[in-house]
C-alpha cells in the first residue's frame, strides 16, 4: 500500500511538469494563474498522500494551510495585479 | 491487503487519473476558458477521489473531518477563483476559440 | 534496492529538479508577471521539499507564506510598476559588448558550483548518523513545558531568537512606513463570489491561526506559523476592499503591533530581575508563559504582515 501512495504522489508530481509548462508558456496573463492553482489543488493531493505514506499526521495540516490559503494568490492578481489590455505576444 | 485496501486503491487510482486528465486539458485546450474548465472540474473531482481513498484508510473520525474539511475548502476555492478568472478574461477581451 | 526506497528516490529527485528548473525559468524571465507565478510555484514545490526533508514546521511557514503573502505582495508591487520589462545589460544599443557588466554574469556562474562542490564535500564528510544537539533537547524537554521539540527551542532554549526575529519583522514595517504614501487607487468594489468567499474564509483562517497556535505546543505548528496564516487571512480581507475602522488605524494598531516585542522584552527583564538568565523561565512556569508569549506574537506577527501588505503608514486623523 505504501508503494502505492509514493507511485501516486510521483504521478502527481509529473502533472505539476505540466502546470510548469502552461505558466511558461502563457499566452495569457490568466493561462500563468491557471498554472498557480494546478500547483495548489496538485500539492495538497500530493501532501495528504505523503501523510498516509510516511504516516506523519502532521503533513495533514500543512496540506490544510495550502487549501485555506489556496485562493489569496490568485484573487491578488484579479484585483491587482491584472493589466487592463492584454498582451498576447509573449510566447517566450 | 485488507478490505479497506481493496475500497482504497481503486478510488485513489482514479482520482490521479483525473489529476492527469486535467493537466492534458491544462496543455492541450485551445483557450483560457476551456482550460479552466478542465482544471477546476477534473481536479476537484481527482481530490475527492483521493481524499475518499485516504477517508477510507483513517485511523480516526477525526482525520476524516479533516479531509471533508480540505476538500470542501478547495472546492469552494477553486470554484470562486475559476468564476473570477473567466470573468476577468471576459472583461479584458480575451476571445474565446472557435472551431 | 526494493521499490519503495527507489519510489522515493525518484520523488525526491524529480522535486529537486523540479525546484532547479522554476528557480532558472523564474530568474530567465524578461516578463516580471511570469517570473512571479515562477517564484510562487518554486515556493510551493519547497514545501513539499521541506515535507521530504521531515520538516513540517518549516513546511507549515513555507505554505502559509509562500501561498498566502509573496504572491500577493509581489503582484501589489508588480501593479504600480510602470510597465517594463528587464533589459539585458549585456551589450549596449550597438551591441557592443559591455565587458564590465558580463564580468558579473559570468563571476557567479563560475564560483557556483566551486562552492556547490566545497559544500557536497562537507555534508559527505559528516558521520553517517549524528544526533546533533537532539538529544539535549529530548533531555531537558520533560522540565519546559510543551513536548515539540521545535516549539521548545524557538520560545524557550533559543528564544532570545525569536525575540530579535521579531523586533526585526517591526523594523522591516517602520522602514516600509518611513517610505512614504502611494498614490491612491479607485476603490472597486468587491463583487458577490469574491465577497462570499472572504466571509466564509476570514473565520476559517482565525480558526485555523488559534489551531496552529495550541497544536503547536505537541505537534508541528506554533507562534509563526500561525501568525503567517493570520497575515494571509488579512491580505485577502483588504483584497476584497476590507478597511478596520478609521479609529482603529491609529493607536490601537500600533499597540497590537508592538505587543507581541514587547511582551517578550519585558519577559526577558524580568528573568533578569528575578536573578536567572536572560529569558531563562522558571520551569514550573514555562508552559502557561510560552502560552502567553506566542499568543501575543502571533497577533503582532499577523497584523504586521497585513500592514506591510498595505504598504504606507495609516493617515493621520485630520489630513
Amino acid at each position: 500500500m505504501q508503494i502505492l501512495y509514493f507511485a501516486l504522489a510521483l504521478l502527481l508530481l509529473l502533472t505539476l511538469g505540466g502546470g510548469i509548462w502552461r505558466a511558461i508558456r502563457g499566452p495569457t496573463a490568466a493561462d500563468r494563474m491557471l498554472a498557480v492553482q494546478v500547483f495548489g489543488t496538485t500539492s495538497v493531493a500530493t501532501l495528504l498522500l505523503l501523510a498516509e505514506g510516511s504516516d506523519n499526521a502532521a503533513l495533514r495540516d500543512v496540506a490544510l494551510v495550502f487549501a485555506v490559503l489556496a485562493a489569496v494568490t490568485a484573487v491578488a492578481f484579479v484585483r491587482r495585479a491584472w493589466p487592463e489590455e492584454e498582451a498576447e505576444c509573449d510566447a517566450k | 491487503m485488507t478490505l479497506s485496501d481493496y475500497v482504497a486503491a481503486p478510488l485513489l487510482i482514479f482520482g490521479t487519473v483525473f489529476f492527469l486528465a486535467g493537466t492534458v486539458g491544462l496543455i492541450r485546450f485551445p483557450d483560457v476558458y476551456t482550460r479552466l474548465h478542465a482544471l477546476t472540474k477534473s481536479d476537484n473531482v481527482g481530490l475527492g477521489l483521493v481524499l475518499a481513498g485516504l477517508a477510507v484508510q483513517a485511523e480516526s473520525w477525526f482525520i476524516v473531518g479533516k479531509l471533508m474539511l480540505i476538500w470542501l475548502l478547495v472546492l469552494l476555492a477553486g470554484a470562486s477563483i475559476a468564476h473570477l478568472i473567466a470573468k476577468g478574461a471576459m472583461q479584458r477581451g480575451v476571445q474565446m476559440w472557435r472551431r | 534496492m526494493e521499490t519503495l526506497t527507489l519510489l522515493q528516490w525518484i520523488f525526491d529527485a524529480l522535486t529537486g529538479l523540479g525546484l532547479l528548473l522554476l528557480a532558472w525559468r523564474a530568474l530567465a524571465s524578461p516578463q516580471l508577471l511570469r517570473a512571479i507565478v515562477l517564484f510562487v510555484a518554486f515556493g510551493l514545490l519547497m514545501a513539499i521539499a521541506w515535507v521530504r526533508l521531515d520538516a513540517p514546521d518549516i513546511a507549515l511557514a513555507e505554505v502559509a507564506i509562500g501561498a498566502g503573502l509573496t504572491g500577493a505582495l509581489l503582484l501589489a508591487a508588480l501593479a504600480r510598476l510602470p510597465a517594463a520589462e528587464i533589459v539585458q545589460n549585456g551589450a549596449d544599443q550597438a551591441g557592443n559588448p559591455n565587458y564590465a557588466v558580463r564580468i558579473f554574469v559570468w563571476l557567479p556562474l563560475v564560483l557556483l558550483p566551486i562552492v556547490a562542490v566545497g559544500l557536497g564535500y562537507a555534508v559527505l564528510s559528516f558521520p553517517p548518523s549524528s544526533e546533533g544537539l537532539s538529544v539535549e533537547v529530548a533531555a531537558n524537554l520533560d522540565k519546559d513545558g510543551v513536548s515539540n521539540p521545535v516549539t521548545a527551542v524557538l520560545l524557550n532554549f533559543r528564544g532570545y531568537d525569536t525575540l530579535l526575529e521579531i523586533l526585526v519583522l517591526l523594523l522591516a514595517l517602520l522602514g516600509v512606513w518611513s517610505l512614504g504614501g502611494l498614490p491612491p487607487r479607485p476603490a472597486v468594489p468587491a463583487g458577490p463570489v469574491l465577497d462570499t468567499l472572504t466571509r466564509f474564509l476570514t473565520p476559517v483562517v482565525i480558526l485555523l491561526a488559534v489551531y496552529l497556535l495550541w497544536v503547536g505546543a505537541r505537534a508541528p505548528g506554533g507562534a509563526f506559523q500561525a501568525g503567517a496564516v493570520l497575515g494571509a487571512g488579512g491580505v485577502l480581507l483588504l483584497l476584497a476592499g476590507w478597511r478596520p475602522h478609521p479609529g482603529f488605524s491609529q493607536l490601537p494598531l500600533r499597540l497590537v503591533l508592538v505587543a507581541g516585542p514587547s511582551l517578550f522584552l519585558v519577559t526577558a527583564l524580568i528573568t533578569i530581575v528575578m536573578g536567572r538568565s536572560l529569558l531563562d523561565y522558571p520551569p514550573e512556569r514555562a508552559g502557561i508563559l510560552m502560552l502567553f508569549l506566542e499568543t501575543a506574537a502571533t497577533l503582532s506577527i499577523g497584523i504586521t504582515l497585513a500592514a506591510l501588505f498595505v504598504g504606507e503608514r495609516p493617515r493621520d486623523k485630520g489630513n
